[in-house]
C-alpha cells in the first residue's frame, strides 16, 4: 500500500506529504536509539516523540513517514528540518495503540 | 589505488536540535558516492549514535570520516569525561544519561551497543577526565 492511500484510508492529517512511497511495514516507539536500529526502509515511524532529532532518524532509516499519534506536534525547527531532508510527517489524534490497530487492519487487508 | 576521501564535522556539544547533522550529511555523499543501501545504512547508525553520545556525554567533539577502497573508518574524539567502565557502558540499557536527556528520546542505553552491532570493527581509547575516541570500521 502506498503512503498516500494509507492517508486517504486512516484519515491521517499530512504535515509534509513530500513525496508518496510504497509502504514496507510499521515501527513504532520513542526511545530514538532503539528507532534508529529498529525503523526500516519505507516503515512507516509511529511515535509521540517530537523534536528534530526524530526528523534526522527518519532521514537516516529512510523512514516513509514520521507518524505522529497523540495530535502531537512538531515544532517549527524541526518542520523546517523535515522539509528541507524531504521528511514526510503525518499527524493523528489517535493513540499510538489504535494507530498500529488501523495501521494493521490496512496493510493485512482487514476491515476497519 | 585510490585516494581516500575525507569528511570532517565539529559536533557542536551545546546544541541537542543539530546532533545528527554530521551523519546526514555524511550519509548523503555516500548514497551519491552510490554505495549499498547496507553499507550507508551501517555508517549512518554507527556514526550517528557516537555524535549523540559526544553531545549527551562529552560537549561535543569532532568526527572524521575516510572512505578507503576496502572499507569506511569514522573516528570519534572528544574531551569530554571518559568512560570509566567501558564494559559496563557496553551493556545494552545501561545509560547514565539524566533524565533532561530522556525525555528527548535518549539515554535507552543503546548508543554503544549500537555502534559495536553495526560496525565490523570499534575500538574504544578512553582515559577518565581527558577524553574518548572511538575508532569504527565497516568493511565494503
Amino acid at each position: 500500500m502506498t503512503l498516500q492511500t494509507l492517508c486517504e484510508k486512516l484519515g491521517l492529517e499530512k504535515i509534509i506529504f513530500d513525496h508518496d512511497t510504497e509502504i514496507s511495514g510499521v515501527y513504532v516507539g520513542d526511545f530514538l536509539s532503539r528507532a534508529m536500529s529498529r525503523v526500516g526502509a519505507d516503515n512507516v515511524w509511529v511515535t509521540i516523540m517530537a523534536n528534530t532529532n526524530v526528523v534526522a532518524v527518519a532521514s537516516l532509516t529512510d523512514a516513509a513517514c514520521i507518524l505522529l499519534a497523540e495530535g502531537v506536534q512538531l515544532p517549527e525547527e524541526a518542520l523546517s528540518a523535515a522539509r528541507e531532508n524531504s521528511i514526510n510527517v503525518l499527524s493523528s489524534d489517535d493513540s499510538a495503540y489504535d494507530l498500529c490497530l488501523a495501521l494493521s487492519a490496512a496493510l493485512n487487508g482487514g476491515e476497519q | 589505488m585510490s585516494d581516500v576521501l575525507k569528511f570532517h564535522f565539529d559536533v557542536d556539544g551545546s546544541d541537542f536540535s543539530s546532533a545528527g547533522e554530521a551523519s546526514v550529511v555524511v550519509k548523503k555523499k555516500l548514497r551519491q558516492l552510490g554505495y549499498p543501501a547496507d553499507v550507508i545504512r551501517k555508517v549512518s547508525i554507527a556514526m550517528y549514535e557516537g555524535e549523540i553520545n559526544m553531545v549527551i556525554h562529552a560537549g561535543g567533539g569532532c568526527a572524521d570520516v575516510e572512505v578507503h577502497d576496502d572499507e569506511i573508518v569514522i573516528i570519534l574524539s572528544d574531551k569530554g569525561p571518559g568512560i570509566p567502565d567501558v564494559a559496563l557502558a557496553m551493556q545494552e540499557g545501561y545509560s547514565t544519561a539524566r533524565d533532561n536527556i530522556r525525555v528527548l528520546g535518549f539515554g535507552a542505553g543503546m548508543g554503544l551497543p549500537n555502534m559495536k552491532k553495526y560496525t565490523d570493527e570499534m575500538q574504544i581509547d578512553t582515559k577518565v577526565g581527558e577524553g574518548t575516541v572511538i575508532t569504527m570500521k565497516v568493511k565494503l
